[in-house]
């Protein structure tokens, strides 16, 4: 959408399911507390909904610089509302934009702007892109990537301010230098909107957190963005931001849900333990990441080559295998991510680097 | 579960898959979700392996179709 190649009804979601799922909208209104003895959600319009069973799914929010709430042509990107502000914005003559953040928020909308032949800088204080998830040398990859389109690429260094009178002018960044601008996207991260489970109950900690089997208290799941659990297949407790991994939380805490109703005691049984899976368009390339690679993992090169437009690598520690990513690979990452699944080591992937001649 | 073939007489007794090859951007979500039906191969390109897949396949298509993210495959019975 943000290179105008989408008209926003297309985003609309699948219609034709309601009247077959029997449920309500309730649109316009925003939920604004949580009463677990009562079973009742309180809304904003006043009312209080009952109910037996509840998912929570309340997504996250982006995350702002602080004080530029008031400075126009300063934008996050999650909503269509942000999509067609910036949008715009563009249309309406911005040409020198700043992408705060080199994650995979900044890094696609610094493709798509300069796509649309817009001068990009991004500014991302890691050493190299996505660093802490990739490690440096696929950050640097990518990094290498965006200055081969001709964004000019500032690592290392954190944004100072944005100044400007009543819209944005400049960024000034940590090491002292500035960089004119109209238009600033920022892409540093969301924060989940628990706000309105303040004083519910509920253990909240960057997310609502549930028990191995996606449930937060009796009746209650949570899913998606918002929701964090021990996923034992990777022995951490994790909050994923996929957008795959939502739909396939959503259906899992609802067939938990409906279990607890029908008072299954088996809980092990409904262990999530999946696989997340993620993908990022950015110029030709598309970059898809199976699994969930840690900061000090050890990375192979298993197809391909790094500066080669096509590649895949693992990573791994203890003999097991982390994650795998591949651009322009999908296929790969898919059977990969079958294999994670079922236990792949690292000595098999071992094998599978020295059989590419990786 | 009840709601399993609910939806069935939607589709009669066939199944027909279409992907719009134009839309289609190959990131292999359909893979993931029916790999008996849809197959993305090294050379980039989304493979449709069977066109007219048996009713035990339905569901798992139909979820496929709903996750494709660039709405490429439409279903026709
Ligand atoms: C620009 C962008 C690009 C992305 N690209 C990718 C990608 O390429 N691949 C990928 O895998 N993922 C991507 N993601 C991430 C993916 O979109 C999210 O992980 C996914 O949308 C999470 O779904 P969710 O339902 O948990 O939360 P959300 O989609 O955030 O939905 C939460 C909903 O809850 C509502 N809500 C919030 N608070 C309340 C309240 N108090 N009361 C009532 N309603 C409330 C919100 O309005 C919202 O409608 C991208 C995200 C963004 C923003
Ligand atoms: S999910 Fe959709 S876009 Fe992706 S490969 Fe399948 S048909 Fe193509």
């Amino acid at each position: 959408m943000l290179t105008g190649e989408w008209e926003p009804a297309r985003t609309a979601l699948p219609s034709g399911t309601d009247e077959r799922l029997d449920l309500d909208w309730e649109l316009g209104v925003r939920a604004t507390g949580l009463d677990l003895d009562e079973q009742v959600v309180r809304l904003d319009d006043g009312r209080e909904l009952f109910y037996d069973g509840l998912i929570i799914a309340t997504g996250a929010s982006p995350r702002r610089l602080p004080g530029t709430e008031d400075l126009a042509g300063v934008f996050t990107l999650r909503t269509l509302d942000d999509v067609a502000a910036i949008r715009a914005a563009i249309d309406a003559g911005a040409r020198r934009v700043v992408v705060v953040g080199a994650g995979f928020i900044g890094a696609e909308v610094a493709a798509s702007c300069r796509e649309q032949g817009l001068d990009v800088t991004m500014v991302e204080p890691l050493p190299q892109p996505l660093s802490r998830v990739l490690g440096e040398r696929v950050g640097a990859v990518i990094a290498d990537l965006h200055r081969a389109h001709g964004v000019d690429v500032r690592l290392g260094v954190g944004v100072e301010g944005i100044e400007g009178d009543g819209r944005v002018e400049r960024v000034a960044l940590a090491d002292g230098s500035t960089v004119d601008a109209d238009l600033v996207v920022v892409g540093i991260g969301v924060v989940p909107n628990t706000g309105w489970l303040e004083g519910s109950g509920l253990e909240l900690e960057d997310g609502v957190v549930c028990d191995e089997t996606t449930l937060a208290a009796p009746g209650v799941v949570a899913a998606g963005d918002v929701a964090r659990w021990p996923n034992a297949r990777f022995g951490e407790t994790m909050r994923v931001e996929h957008w795959e991994h939502a739909l396939d939380m959503a259906m899992h805490a609802a067939r938990r849900l409906l279990a607890w109703g029908e008072g299954v005691t088996d809980v092990a049984a409904f262990a999530y333990e999946p696989v997340p899976w993620f993908w990022s368009d950015q110029y030709d390339r598309k970059i898809q990441l199976a699994g969930r690679p840690g900061p000090d993992d050890e990375m192979v090169v298993i197809a391909g080559a790094l500066d080669d437009e096509r590649f895949c690598v693992a990573y791994g520690r203890d003999e097991r295998v982390t994650a795998v990513l591949a651009v322009n690979m999908a296929a790969r990452v898919v059977r990969y991510r079958r294999a994670l699944a079922d236990g792949l080591t690292w000595s098999q992937v071992l094998e599978d680097a020295a059989a590419s001649g990786s | 579960m009840t709601g399993e073939n609910r939806f069935q007489s939607r589709w009669g007794s066939e199944m027909r898959v279409v992907v719009d090859f134009d839309l289609c951007e190959s990131n292999a979500v359909c893979m993931g979700i029916a790999p008996e039906v849809f197959e993305v191969r090294d050379d980039d390109f989304l493979y449709v392996l069977q066109e007219e897949p048996p009713p035990e396949l339905w569901d798992r298509v139909r979820d496929a179709a709903a996750r494709c993210p660039k709405q490429a495959i439409t279903l026709e019975g």
